[in-house]
């Protein structure tokens, strides 16, 4: 049992892949609602954070709780991500074959076997649903076009469309804004905190200046555990961070 | 001499360098700064050829290599420690240093004797595996395996990381040495700050796939470089 705001709740987790530790007795805590920002150096255990949180990665030791009471660790990955929780990687994975609308349809909740394949038209409410996406990832004037004919800062924002297809609580998001254009990072920013108004999120990044923009809470990982917590401002001016940073 | 000029490199769609521009004299150390995720080990894969550039042009010692094979720029003396080392695990470390020598004439096939006074612990361990030497151990073989092939320019991917502090000493100071020998360029990507103010003449410091700051050591104030490579 958790306090009834604590939506993701990491406690004391450990993992380590051939007697390296790449999670340290992690604990962390996030609120319903929270968007949080993670960085950290390489090797931080960002990564493997993620897949304790989405079941890829099984922890040595420590729970990993979810809405109150549910323990992830004992869970598999379908049964995690059927709990709500979405996770996109770095690289985008859309389907480049198909047109926007059609990945959009194809990650929607329901009934994804042969019957539908064959014989099923979207229905009013799934076109609303797949039109509200589309507006908010910025791709209303592209439904038509290809997945491999988008940008790659739109093939980002199209995954994550397609998350929030499966109507998430929690989104992890992997270094969304790595190789896109200024403008593009700009606008991810602001598609993020949209999102966040209706679901939580937990964004890593490198990309400094996007972090800022973000405006929120930011952990900074460091050899498996939390190193530093706070504003952007605090973590940068925490003398601890600027050491594993500027380092030895 | 190496001229970068105007690089662009893509993985994909997704942009990784944009408009980046360095050079490196020989006798010089250039190294090359910033947070991870920034771009520096994409442009040291520009340079040594392990993937093509979208736009730009790279120049070694007068000419355009930026469309020559990765293996075509090695036997113009562009030698790669790459991160993570790269060591064959099943080879031996002699094995290993002998894999420089597929650049080389037939007449050149031999382990040079300085590789041993600069890493004397490789002479110790010639017929052990790759595999079971210490991180600092394969970070030293992997720093040999290049010399072997006499290069003209030497390209180090953060050699220091993961590295307990006394081989992190042991490889500042062959890389020191190597400078002052005056006969190679040497380009050194390093996440850290103190271990590149002690080797480099030139840093330069990248963020979001471009260079923000670059210049020679004594003309770069060390608190905007500290401020850049920070949070």
């Amino acid at each position: 049992m958790t306090d009834a705001d604590t939506l993701l709740y990491l406690d004391g987790v450990t993992v380590t892949f051939d007697g390296f530790r790449a999670l340290n007795a992690l604990s962390l805590v996030m609120t319903k609602g929270e968007m949080r920002a993670v960085i950290g150096p390489n090797g931080a255990g960002k990564t493997t954070m993620m897949d304790v949180i989405t079941g890829k990665t099984r922890p040595d030791t420590g729970k990993v709780v979810f809405d109150r009471d549910t323990d992830l660790t004992r869970l598999d990955e379908p049964a995690i991500a059927a709990l709500g929780i979405g996770r996109k990687f770095q690289k985008p994975t859309v389907f480049e074959p198909h047109t926007v609308w059609d990945n959009l349809l194809l990650a929607l909740e329901g009934d994804r076997g042969p019957r539908f394949s064959l014989f099923a038209r979207e229905t009013a409410a799934e076109r609303r649903r797949i039109e509200a996406i589309l507006e908010t990832t910025r791709l209303m004037d592209h439904r038509h076009k290809r997945g491999a004919d988008l940008s790659h800062g739109q093939k980002q924002w199209l995954e994550i469309g397609m998350l929030l297809a499966q109507e998430p609580q929690l989104l992890l998001v992997d270094e969304p804004v790595a190789g896109m254009t200024d403008a593009e990072t700009e606008q991810t920013a602001v598609l993020l905190q949209e999102i966040n108004r209706t679901r939580s999120v937990v964004v890593v990044e490198h990309d400094m200046a996007f972090v800022r923009a973000l405006g929120v809470k930011v952990t900074v990982l460091h050899e498996g555990a939390v190193l530093s917590e706070g504003s952007i401002d605090f973590v940068s001016d925490d003398p601890k961070v600027i050491e594993v940073y500027l380092g030895r | 001499m190496l001229e970068v000029e105007n690089v662009d490199l893509h993985y994909g769609a997704a942009i990784a360098l944009r408009q980046v521009s360095l050079a490196v004299a020989v006798g010089d150390v250039t190294c090359l700064l910033g947070r991870n995720g920034v771009g520096k080990t994409s442009m040291l894969r520009a340079v040594v050829g392990a993937h093509p550039i979208s736009a730009g042009s790279i120049r070694w010692e007068g000419q355009e290599i930026s469309r020559l094979p990765i293996y075509e720029r090695a036997r113009r003396g562009i030698a790669w420690v790459p991160q993570g080392r790269d060591v064959f695990p099943l080879l031996t470390v002699k094995e290993n240093l002998e894999t420089g020598f597929a650049v080389l004439s037939r007449g050149e096939r031999r382990l040079p004797d300085e590789i041993f006074d600069l890493f004397p612990i490789l002479k110790t361990m010639l017929r052990r595996r790759g595999g079971d030497l210490s991180g600092g151990q394969q970070q030293q073989l992997a720093i040999a395996r290049a010399l072997v092939m006499k290069p003209r320019l030497i390209v180090l991917d953060e050699p220091t990381e993961g590295i307990q502090p006394s081989i992190i000493k042991d490889i500042g100071r062959v890389i020191a040495l190597l400078r002052a020998k005056g006969d190679m360029a040497i380009l050194l990507v390093e996440q850290y700050f103190d271990f590149a103010q002690e080797l480099a003449q030139t840093m330069v410091v990248m963020d979001r796939g471009t260079i923000v700051l670059a210049g020679r050591r004594e003309d770069l104030d060390e608190a905007d470089v500290r401020r850049r490579l920070s949070v």
